[in-house]
């Protein structure tokens, strides 16, 4: 219906936005009827992903024009608002923001790298833009949920895990059964989004390469590639992001600081 | 009359610390003699369990510092003051596993492991024969507060801080726990602190009672000195 009255690709999708936007909204007003109140998150979210996104669209726009090594930027920028937006999710954690930007760089960028060494990832911005945005995206959403976790964790025992320190025990040491359930639960979706590949989910990328033309089943297998890409730079990044924040929950002193409501 | 320097064994020296603008543990300075137990006494909100942790350095504190046998806290590894001044809380916060591992934590930190003969020996001192193997899961209030002081003995510590051990506890239990802190006292010359807002608690048990009031130590004596009906 939409295509009928949009005759300009970018008019048609600012409508189709909006028509998104409305479900998401009506879904909102629906949670406030039972008293879970998200709107002004929400709405800010869906003004944000809009502006970020159509932001983006027009770099790579110029970029496309441009030489490859221009993505290496454009990657950075993201790993570092990655960080900034994951580390949020680690409340009263001092020092967070460097710890997920130094865990999503390391476990996205490793991946990414090699990856793209090896020619899995061609070096084209096209493709390296978006399956590199696809890594650092799952590795920012791991990380934010291994850190959230892992606080919520350490605020609801703070008491078994002073009673560790009164008796003598290493701060990691005390922490290091709810640093490993965080890891666990910040790699759910991942492991899920593997087991459920083809079956009840046909990601985008692969959605976009039919389209092209590609083969079907190159196009799958490459899917299969990208989402254990996922999985290893997600796991990577979780590893490294509970071994560093287990070191910033408490002081050099060993008292452990973070404190507050779970 | 005053004791002899030697016979201190922890001094706090102007102790302080503020929290989100208050000063819930203000300029207080106590000697706990060697063998001896103390009592802090105090209303809930007084500071006296917040003056507790900055014993074993487990909060910071602000200003004011604490000498271990003569030596500032400071300058000891945490690790090595919180070994040297063990502490139980009012909860007991056991590890899950049965009660022996939990009496082979504090010493297994140093990588030491506790033989099964020292473990029965913890755990006929705290009047719990034969309960080494025991999930912990399965023990009363009182057992499992008996098994959190036998676990803080096991690192054979100069002074075992006591806050609140036995306000989570029926009368019975309660009952138990003062008689056995008292013995436990007495037989080993242990030195002990205990926190209590029970002042008849602190009668009964305390050989010297400071009092404390909104952060502040107002009065040190006997009980009979300082503990009026």
């Amino acid at each position: 219906m939409l295509k009928s009255l949009f005759h300009s690709q970018i008019a048609l999708g600012f409508a189709q936005a909006a028509l998104a936007s409305l479900l998401a909204l009506a879904v909102i007003l629906l949670a406030r009827r039972r008293n879970i109140h998200l709107e002004s998150d929400t709405a800010v979210a869906l003004l944000r992903g809009i502006v970020q996104i159509v932001a983006v669209g027009s770099i790579l726009m110029l970029l496309l024009k441009g030489p490859r090594w221009t993505s290496v930027f454009l990657l950075t920028g993201m790993i570092i608002a990655a960080g900034s937006i994951s580390a949020r999710r680690a409340k009263n954690i001092p020092g967070a923001q460097k710890v997920s930007t130094y865990s999503i760089a390391a476990g996205a960028g490793l991946v990414t790298a090699i990856m793209t060494w090896a020619g899995v990832i061609d070096t084209a911005i096209t493709t390296l833009i978006p399956v590199g945005s696809m890594i650092i995206a799952n590795a920012m959403n791991t990380n934010g949920l291994a850190l959230n976790r892992f606080r919520s964790e350490v605020l609801s025992h703070a008491g078994e895990i002073e009673t560790a320190l009164a008796l003598g025990a290493a701060p990691p040491e005390t922490v290091a059964r709810y640093a490993e359930s965080s890891i666990h639960a910040s790699l759910i979706p991942a492991i899920d989004n593997l087991r459920s590949l083809g079956i009840v989910w046909i990601p985008g990328l692969m959605t976009g390469m039919l389209l092209s033309g590609a083969s079907p089943v190159y196009a799958a297998i490459y899917q299969f590639v990208v989402i254990a890409m996922i999985l290893a730079s997600s796991g990577l990044t979780s590893l490294l992001s509970t071994m560093m924040i287990r070191n910033h929950a408490f002081s050099p002193a060993e008292q452990l600081v973070l404190k507050g409501d779970a | 009359m005053s004791a002899p320097p030697d016979a201190v064994i922890l001094r706090a020296e102007h102790l302080s610390r503020i929290a989100d603008n208050v000063a819930i543990v203000n300029d207080v300075s106590l000697d706990v003699r060697r063998a001896e137990l103390m009592g802090i006494v105090g209303p809930s909100g007084s500071g006296k369990s917040s003056f507790l942790r900055l014993l074993n350095r487990l909060d910071e504190p602000t200003s004011g510092t604490v000498f271990l046998a003569g030596h500032d806290y400071r300058q000891l590894p945490p690790r090595e003051l919180r070994r040297r001044v063990g502490m139980v809380t009012q909860r007991p916060f056991l590890f899950p596993g049965n009660v022996a591992s939990n009496l082979r934590f504090g010493p297994l930190q140093r990588g030491e492991t506790l033989p099964d003969s020292e473990v029965s020996v913890l755990l006929e001192r705290v009047g719990l024969p034969g309960f080494a193997p025991r999930d912990v899961v399965n023990l009363s209030g009182g057992e499992q507060q008996r098994v959190s002081l036998a676990r803080a003995l096991a690192n054979r510590p100069e002074v075992l801080l006591l806050d609140e051990p036995t306000s989570a506890l029926d009368e019975a239990a309660k009952s138990g726990i003062e008689e056995l802190i008292c013995k436990l006292a007495r037989e080993t010359s242990l030195t002990c602190v205990l926190v209590t807002h029970d002042r008849d608690q602190a009668r009964r048990m305390c050989q010297r009672v400071a009092i404390m009031e909104k952060g502040r130590l107002i009065q040190t004596g006997s009980p009979a000195e300082v503990l009026h009906a």
